[in-house]
């Protein structure tokens, strides 16, 4: 942004963008940075430039430090020098009450970028013997103004000269040349005003600043208390013009408008492990998106917590750091329960992986816990936080600021990265649906369920939703072991789902049907062995004839021909014998 | 106008004696003021933001008032804030013309051009005793 901020500087300016004559300047409202979070968001880009602001609201809402956080975030951040005109402190209270919030006030000082003029207005006590007037309030105010070439100024609270003089027709006259003192020297200006009755203001201050009004409220319903700020008008820009909690925490105020908070946060494709192998299976094998936020809703003993224990505990086992929010159970309660079913959590405790907070929903407001929870977080910069159940905050406080609180915290965690699990008790009716309406921000929901069968209550597991991941639509059968959570198929059959012992009992028959089966075709199978040994040797038998028979043909044929031989050199010899001389032929001539 | 100076001029001489008896019961007997009292200077600053009608009024007004009730027993200091704005603190100057009364303690205040007389007597502590001798 440009730092034209004095009017007077703006018309060489503007004739310089603006060459033809004929067109009129645009009267854009120039804003600074307020200095609280949230609300340059809400008023797209703060407070208005050169101008006052007016900050009403009852004691205790918060007004002092709205006015005293704008100067001083401005002297800080924005390198410009601020003056407070402290209408209701003392100098040692002043620096001492704001040092909490980690204002520098005194090093300000130092610096000459912050001047603090304490105004004593004395009650009633001065005679007023003629005419007067406030000369001496602006003489003091210029003053401060000139010595450190201030740019922001905050008044808290002018309409204390209305207890401190009596000439009201007076006081309005100057508290209305003030504001255009204010206006005419480019100062940008916070002047805080007690809420009145029935006008916004007390003394009806709203009257003479026009440019921007802000109130702030702070409420008790059902005895929690909730601050609210609600930009009741801002001249010339549009603003968000709801009521918008704010939080006044350990860096002052903080207004956390739902619809600014944005959907622009990194994602990660980075999976984190459940815990439970066998849900990280059904999560594609993965198990959760790192910085995504789980929900895991059930009725009452369905073993949320150990769900979301075990999830802890396989973070810390990772070497991250986990934030533990148990709202219904102590520390050790939960440490305890958790050992039962073989989860050792307290060795994450003490290597300070693990860290417990534990706080009843009803004990603060929910902006209070809210921001115990940012300080935890920003405390120990954890990859997870679980919260167990988120639900209980909806006997504390209306609906509809436990969702806003809820959307808050998922979307604050959700901008950090950090996987969030939610635990979600459910009514036994079983919808599937939380009252308090944040299911469409979950990414991942597992929904445990009861299933009653045969006077037995068993627990079923199934992914609701989960975005970005093929997962599992089977309903599992949810076991709480010693050794901890293991997921079981349900029995799924012509007799509906089968879980416990039903499902037991089936698996049973089942197994023993497979058995016999299995018998069956093992005495087939030696059936057959036998078969194809008596075969085998009926086969070696013949062949064993065969060659026996073939044997006998051979010695058969030798002795034919040995026979025949034997006959043929007889018949020779009996001719040679006849013709009596050994050549035949011869013997015939 | 000059029969009531008189009369308050005698009124206030009177009352100086007087005036003590009810302050000593405010404060704890004995205080070491009190003997002085009768010639004690009364050390009066008018703050003032510039040579003003008002701040002219303001201080001949004033300057009427201490010559007939505290006649040589005054002193009055100008302070100019548009000159020294810084002083406006110290005596946490809001309205002008303010005069404080420096001494005798305690430190008082009163605002405006001072054309009411009977309310500077009053602020200045003067009156209550003009009060008890009519």
């Amino acid at each position: 942004m440009t730092r034209p901020s004095k009017p007077k500087k703006a018309p060489p300016a503007r004739t310089r963008a603006l060459p033809s004559p004929l067109v009129a300047a645009p009267e854009v409202l120039e804003k600074v940075p307020s200095g609280i979070s949230g609300l340059d968001k809400l008023t797209n880009g703060g407070l208005p430039r050169g101008r006052p602001t007016l900050v009403c609201g009852g004691p205790g809402s918060g007004k002092t430090l709205f006015a005293v956080q704008t100067v001083v975030r401005g002297a800080l951040e924005h390198d410009e020098p601020g003056v407070i005109l402290a209408f209701e402190d003392t100098a040692d209270d002043f620096a001492k009450n704001f040092a909490s919030f980690g204002f520098p006030i005194e090093d300000l000082i130092a610096k000459k970028l912050l001047l603090v003029d304490y105004v004593a207005v004395e009650r009633n006590e001065i005679e007023e013997t003629g005419r007067y007037d406030l000369e001496g309030l602006f003489v003091r105010l210029q003053s401060a103004v000139q010595t450190i070439g201030a740019k922001r100024v905050a008044i808290d609270t002018i309409e204390t000269i209305f207890t401190g003089f009596s000439d009201e027709g007076l006081l309005r006259a100057e508290v209305r040349r003030l504001f255009r003192w204010l206006k005419d020297h480019g100062l940008t200006a916070v002047v805080t005003a007690e809420r009145g009755e029935k006008a916004l203001t007390r003394y009806g201050l709203e009257e003479y600043i026009s440019d921007c009004v802000i109130l702030l409220d702070q409420r008790v319903v059902d005895e929690v208390a909730t601050r609210r700020l609600r930009v009741v008008k801002y001249r010339g820009t549009g603003h968000g013009t709801n009521e918008y909690p704010f939080l006044i925490g350990p860096d002052g105020i903080s207004v956390l408008p739902l619809s600014a908070l944005g959907l622009s946060y990194p994602v990660s494709n980075d999976r984190v492990l459940t815990g439970v192998e066998k849900l990280d299976v059904m999560l594609g094998g993965a198990g959760y998106y790192r910085g995504s936020t789980v929900l895991l809703s059930g009725t009452a003993g369905t073993g949320k917590t150990s769900v979301a224990s075990q999830f802890g505990d396989a973070c810390c086992g990772r070497g991250e750091r986990v934030i533990y929010v148990a709202l219904e159970e102590a520390e050790a309660q939960i440490l305890r329960n958790m050992r039962s079913i073989g989860l050792d959590l307290e060795k994450w405790v003490r290597r300070k992986n693990l860290t417990f907070h534990v706080a009843r929903p009803s004990g603060a407001g929910l902006e209070e816990h809210l921001v115990r929870i940012h300080g935890l977080v920003e405390q120990h910069h954890p990859a997870a936080v679980v919260i167990d159940p988120i639900s209980s905050f909806e006997n504390t406080a209306i609906k509809l600021d436990v969702r806003a609180m809820s959307v808050r915290l998922i979307d604050y965690l959700k901008g950090l990265g950090i996987t969030t699990m939610l635990t979600y008790l459910s009514n036994p009716a079983g919808t599937e649906e939380t009252q308090i309406g944040i299911s469409s921000l979950i990414d991942t929901w597992l929904s445990v369920r009861d299933l009653e069968q045969d006077g037995e209550r068993n627990r079923a597991l199934y992914v609701l939703k989960s975005r970005g991941m093929a997962h599992s639509n089977q309903v599992r059968e949810f076991l709480i072991t010693d050794r901890g959570i293991d997921l079981v198929d349900v029995y799924i059959g012509t007799d509906g789902v089968l879980t416990g012992s039903a499902r037991i009992a089936r698996e049973r028959r089942d197994e023993q049907r497979a058995e016999d089966r299995k018998r069956v075709m093992q005495l087939r199978t030696q059936d057959l062995a036998v078969r194809r040994q008596t075969m085998q040797a009926q086969i070696e038998a013949l062949k064993a004839e065969l060659a026996r028979e073939e044997r006998e043909l051979e010695r058969v044929i030798d002795r034919e021909e040995r026979r025949e031989a034997w006959r043929s050199g007889t018949r020779e010899r009996m001719r040679h014998s006849r013709f009596g001389n050994d050549d035949p032929s011869s013997k015939k001539s | 106008m000059k029969l009531s100076k008189t009369t308050k001029k005698r009124t206030v001489s009177k009352l100086e004696k007087a005036a003590r008896a009810p302050r000593s019961g405010r404060r704890p007997a004995g205080t070491p003021r009190e003997a002085g009292d009768a010639r004690e200077i009364w050390q009066l600053r008018l703050y003032v933001a510039g040579q003003t009608p008002r701040s002219i009024l303001a201080f001949a007004n004033l300057k009427k008032i201490c010559e007939e009730h505290l006649h040589g027993r005054y002193r009055i200091e100008v302070i100019d804030l548009l000159k020294n704005p810084t002083l406006a603190r110290g005596d946490q100057i809001l309205a002008v013309p303010t005069l404080v009364r420096k001494l005798p303690p305690p430190v008082k205040k009163i605002i405006g051009d001072f054309t009411n007389t009977e309310r500077v007597l009053v602020g200045l502590n003067l009156v209550p005793f003009a009060e008890s001798l009519r």
